[in-house]
């Protein structure tokens, strides 16, 4: 287990001691415990999120689509979201499996949204262009040193809207309105409806409707989140957490301090960090060949590469 | 004194934004001057105007092809800077200046304009309309090392500006097809957002996670596509952020 995870200070398994909020969250309750202690201590005075239709059409001022059409917006479609309470945190809380362009907002919630201090979950992928746009902010004037906690979510690959269409209805035959869940874990894709029913699909089914653009990201765990977090390591309900940056360190440590969320030391908890380990090195050697391809792709002819 | 960079701005046909965009790093600017750089000709911000030798020159502004001493001006920047630096969507790519067709009064036959890289060689790129504070304080910075840090941090420094110098090297044409053609195109494209976070004029929205541009509000700043991590990105160097941060916020203390 070595460079595959990134820098990070700790790695704890965890999960929230808020039992209403844990209904709401995707596994561990992390993502969003983190962000509304981090609301309530005025670490944060916003985040961005990836919301939904309901909550974009219930809070249209929380969102950058005014003239918006309601009816036309599909169920399931993220929409990136400027929060300000713990209440709209749980209301958007849980993840979407489809591409929601949260940096989009990053500097429009100093504008328009007023923060000083903004909070933004994102993919890693995300992570990085946030890390870029501190960097070399070209187009981010005054943005840079706004961003207060950036939470990183473990990533495998994205899909496109319209693919996971394709997963819902055409394969597990399920109207995308009457889904109350998705989730990825055990090597298989798993739709939970609102009446009770389950669907699993082999992650085989999935892989040709993942989004081509992940095909050559290198980081599984986010490893530019000041804290990032995933299911995988972790016991069912239960959260890998990384603690990677000083900024994270800090939050963590006071989270902790007001008894925000439960501790298993990772080395305690099966599957364990051996599990996240392989995942990650899976995707980094599938991606690495994936670029290795483009420089062959076609006759005397490469495909551009990202990296420098 | 002695181990201070020298610095000269060349203004050309440019709207005085990247020279705000500088002077609002508000006190970081004034840290520069003390400690890092001799200012040795800029228009609105010095006395001295006219070109001299210097290490790094930054201009600001396309150039005016019609117009013999901005043609005299740029190619006298090239000759007497070690370093050119674009600073700006204009100097870069054209940006706005690209919709001109003369006719303006006092000059009306003032109507080819180029960027700087059509006339002379340019070796870093400052992209964006205006390009903010931050990227230009950092880049100062970078430059500052470049030239008179230890190895360790002259290496840091030519990680940092690598690709920056590889935009110059890129070309003079920007515009949000860059988006379209370089990253969606190539299959790079993941969707994060930080194209329509750049883009100045809000002409990028998102459609199921993938930009769309209004392309008639494009002002071709060359902000979206250099903002892109799938442009260009350097594991070399955005891994190390924190510390880089800390590095840049110590040097202006």
């Amino acid at each position: 287990m070595g460079a595959e995870l990134g820098n990070y200070k700790t790695c704890v398994s965890a999960r929230s001691t808020n039992k209403h909020l844990l209904k709401h969250s995707q596994d561990g309750g992390i993502v969003t415990h983190l962000l509304a202690f981090a609301l309530g201590e005025g670490i944060i005075d916003g985040a961005i999120v990836a919301a939904t239709k309901e909550f974009a059409k219930a809070n249209p001022q929380k969102v950058m689509m005014d003239n918006t059409n309601w009816d036309m917006v599909e169920p399931w479609r993220p929409i990136p979201a400027v929060v300000t309470t713990k209440a709209d945190l749980l209301a958007a809380a849980g993840t979407k499996y489809n591409i929601s362009p949260n940096v989009s907002l990053i500097k429009e919630a100093t504008r328009s949204f007023g923060l000083d201090k903004v909070g933004i979950v994102g993919t890693p992928c995300q992570m990085q262009a946030i890390r870029k746009g501190q960097l070399y902010p070209i187009g981010l004037r005054d943005v840079g040193a706004s961003i207060a906690l950036a939470l990183g979510i473990f990533c495998m690959e994205n899909f496109p809207y319209q693919s996971i269409v394709q997963l819902v209805e055409d394969h597990a035959a399920m109207k995308m309105e009457s889904v109350k869940k998705m989730e990825i874990g055990k090597g298989k894709f798993w739709v939970y409806g609102k009446r009770g029913q389950v669907v699993q699909l082999p992650l085989k089914v999935t892989h040709k409707y993942e989004q081509p653009g992940c095909h050559v990201c290198l980081d599984y765990v986010a490893n530019l989140a000041d804290i990032s977090t995933g299911s995988v390591g972790s016991p069912d309900g239960w959260s890998t957490v990384f603690v990677r940056s000083k900024i994270g360190e800090s939050v963590w440590a006071k989270a902790v301090a007001a008894g925000a969320f439960e501790i298993q030391p990772i080395d305690k908890v099966k599957p364990g960090l051996e599990l996240v380990s392989k995942l990650a090195n899976e995707k980094i050697t599938k991606n690495k060949a994936t670029l290795e391809e483009r420089k062959t792709f076609g006759v005397g002819k490469a495909l551009r590469n990202p990296y420098i | 004194m002695a181990d201070k960079i020298t610095v000269g701005y060349t203004h050309l046909s440019g709207c005085t934004g990247c020279t705000v965009a500088l002077a609002d790093n508000y006190g970081g600017l004034l840290t520069l001057l003390d400690k890092y750089v001799d200012l040795k000709y800029m228009p609105t911000l010095a006395d001295v105007r006219h070109i001299q030798k210097v290490d790094v020159s930054f201009v600001e502004g396309s150039v005016c092809i019609n117009d013999k001493l901005a043609v005299q001006e740029i190619k006298e920047t090239r000759e007497k800077s070690a370093v050119v630096v674009a600073l700006g969507g204009c100097a870069c790519y054209g940006n706005i200046t690209r919709f001109s067709r003369g006719g303006q009064q006092n000059q009306p036959a003032h109507e080819a304009y180029l960027p700087i890289g059509d006339i002379i060689k340019v070796d870093v790129y400052i992209p964006g309309c205006a390009p903010s504070p931050q990227m230009i304080r950092n880049v100062a910075v970078m430059a500052y090392l470049l030239l008179k840090g230890t190895k360790e941090q002259k290496d840091l420094a030519t990680k940092f500006l690598t690709p920056l110098m590889l935009a110059a090297q890129r070309g003079t044409t920007a515009c949000f097809c860059d988006l379209m053609t370089e990253v969606i195109n190539q299959g790079l494209c993941m969707g994060c957002g930080s194209c329509a976070a750049a883009c100045p004029v809000r002409a990028i929205t998102h459609e199921y996670g993938k930009p769309q541009g209004v392309r008639d509000l494009c002002i071709k700043c060359g902000a979206c596509y250099n903002q892109c991590p799938r442009s260009w990105f350097s594991f070399d160097v955005v891994p190390a952020y924190e510390a880089i941060n800390e590095a840049i916020m110590a040097a202006l203390q």
